[in-house]
């Protein structure tokens, strides 16, 4: 990989009061490249991009984005970063009292002087870039989440950010949807020349568009390659992942004590008093 | 639970207590300091202004007159015994400026918008739409709270103003028209007794300072909701409890610095 990346995590560790999230992570993103961070639901991936984006300040170890080291930014440093950036909300997060025109428009009017002439041509090509441009008077409400997701990529990339990040873009789509959002995830990317870090479980549809692959399993980087690697790969964690197996290194059962021991010591358990 | 459990217990909520409301005048300071664009950008506050002020009137407008008949006709009730049905006038616009008005209106003003406005906020908390909205390098205090909370403040004393002329309207109806009451003597005395600065402007600060009340704590409740339905819904209760029971509590400390030397 690059020797420059755009985000270079390194020793980082993050935990809410004792409970550990994250734990001597390591992670790397190079300029122009899609990159995946995977792992089952609660393991760290969103955390580690609320890291890169500010809103949560690790532990201990560094997230440096652009050469800049994101928690030691004041209020003002870190608002300056954050518009070179784009995020994509797990379910888009768009403003429901606004149309999704006024949604795309909403960063460039907070920050920019454009007159409402060149808005309203910019709001119309992102629109166009992800498909939408008719839908631009329609309220979030009336969205299908496909569509919402879209709108929501658009407003993502409205300032040409140089970083752009997804939270679980695919969840929840219809497979049309599924398959639209990724192509629009590596066109975009290429077309801005952005580089992009993409947080999913859906193995299948980001191997497809991804350069490079990180795993995440318990605050641990577990293991990391390119997509081609990823599926050759032998590793027990990776292949249950890939493939979707139902037991392995992650267990099928939560820890509970032994089933007949259980079975055995509690002879019924009182419903509450309301069901 | 033993004793020291349960000291152990209430030593904890005793400090919670304690370090949420140190949260909210925090929170409070935070709102005041990014308070410029909600001043700067004034169609924002305005908005809220419609939201919190302009759809509150029907319910101010119907309760203030309601209010108003009521002291016409226990008013006349009780002042008829001493032969002095003709100082009804004063005795319904008094009541209504010092206190009913700022009061009642208040206690309204924070059943509709107060539990709207911690309503949306928790929603866009849970939606992420905060989030959202500070990853886009958007203070959400200064776009979202500051404009809120300010319009609270200017849509209170409006609101208590009309919540006290409808309510004197209401006594008039009641007191003028139904009963028969001297009209003359209804207005002239309460043009008299009624001081601007003592009643008028007393009322007119008591409904600003629980306009502030009122939205600040709608606000924070919404800022700090738990993000989920159960949360907001947590969240919009504790809006209408705290603000009515604050309200109270600051009208008895107002009332006591304001007209002590009556």
């Amino acid at each position: 990989m690059s020797a420059e990346p755009l985000v270079d995590i390194r020793d980082l560790s993050f935990a809410y009061d004792r409970r550990v999230i994250l734990a001597g992570v390591n992670i790397r993103i190079p300029r122009g490249k899609v990159v995946a961070i995977m792992g089952p639901s609660g393991c760290g991936k969103t955390t580690t991009l609320r890291l890169i984006g500010g809103q949560l300040k690790p532990t201990s170890g560094t997230v440096r984005v652009a050469g800049e080291v994101v928690h030691e930014l004041d209020d003002a440093g870190l608002y300056r970063l954050r518009r070179r950036m784009g995020m994509l909300f797990q379910f888009g997060a768009l403003f429901t009292d606004m149309s999704v025109y006024d949604n795309i428009a909403f960063q460039v009017r907070e920050h920019t002087d454009l007159p409402e002439e060149l808005i309203h041509d910019l709001v119309l090509m992102k629109l166009n870039a992800v498909g939408l441009r008719g839908a631009h008077r329609l309220m979030p409400a009336e969205l299908s989440g496909g569509m919402a997701r879209r709108v929501a990529l658009a407003r993502a990339i409205a300032l040409d950010p140089m970083l752009i990040m997804y939270d679980e873009p695919f969840a929840g789509l219809d497979p049309i949807s599924l398959s639209i959002v990724g192509q629009l995830i590596r066109t975009l990317n290429d077309a801005l020349g952005a580089s992009s870090i993409v947080v999913t479980h859906d193995v299948h549809e980001s191997l497809k568009i991804v350069d490079y692959v990180y795993f995440v399993s318990e605050g641990h980087i577990v293991a990391e390659g390119s997509a081609e690697e990823i599926r050759k790969s032998v590793a027990p964690y990776v292949h249950q992942f890939v493939w979707g197996e139902a037991d392995g290194p992650v267990p099928f059962h939560y820890p509970a004590p032994p089933y007949g021991e259980e079975l055995m010591a509690q002879p019924g358990r009182p419903r509450e008093w309301w069901s | 639970m033993s004793l020291a459990g349960l000291l152990r217990r209430l030593g904890a909520q005793v400090t919670g207590r304690i370090w949420r409301l140190g949260f909210a005048s925090r929170f409070l300071l935070m709102t005041l300091l990014y308070s410029g664009m909600a001043l700067r950008r004034l169609q924002l506050t305005l908005r809220e202004i419609y939201f919190t002020g302009v759809l509150s009137l029907i319910i101010i407008l119907v309760s203030g007159l309601f209010v108003g008949m009521v002291l016409g006709l226990q008013g006349y009730d009780t002042l008829q015994r001493y032969g002095s049905s003709e100082a009804l006038g004063v005795l319904v616009a008094l009541s209504l400026v010092r206190e009913l008005g700022p009061v009642v209106a208040a206690l309204l003003f924070a059943s509709r918008a107060g539990s709207a406005i911690t309503a949306e906020i928790g929603l866009m908390k849970a939606t992420e739409q905060l989030s959202a909205m500070e990853m886009m390098a958007v203070n959400p205090i200064a776009r979202v709270v500051a404009p809120r909370f300010w319009a609270g403040v200017v849509s209170m004393p409006l609101l208590a103003a009309l919540f006290s002329a409808l309510g004197v309207i209401g006594g008039y109806l009641v007191g003028v028209r139904l009963i028969g009451v001297d009209e003359g003597a209804f207005w002239s005395q309460m043009q008299a007794a009624v001081d601007f600065r003592q009643d008028i402007m007393n009322g007119v600060i008591k409904s600003a300072v629980f306009g502030a009340i009122v939205s600040w704590i709608a606000v924070f409740e919404g800022y700090d909701a738990e993000p989920t339905a159960e949360g907001v819904s947590r969240a919009t209760t504790r809006t209408v409890v705290t603000s009515s029971l604050a309200i109270l509590a600051a009208d008895f400390v107002l009332t006591a610095f304001m007209f002590r030397g009556i």
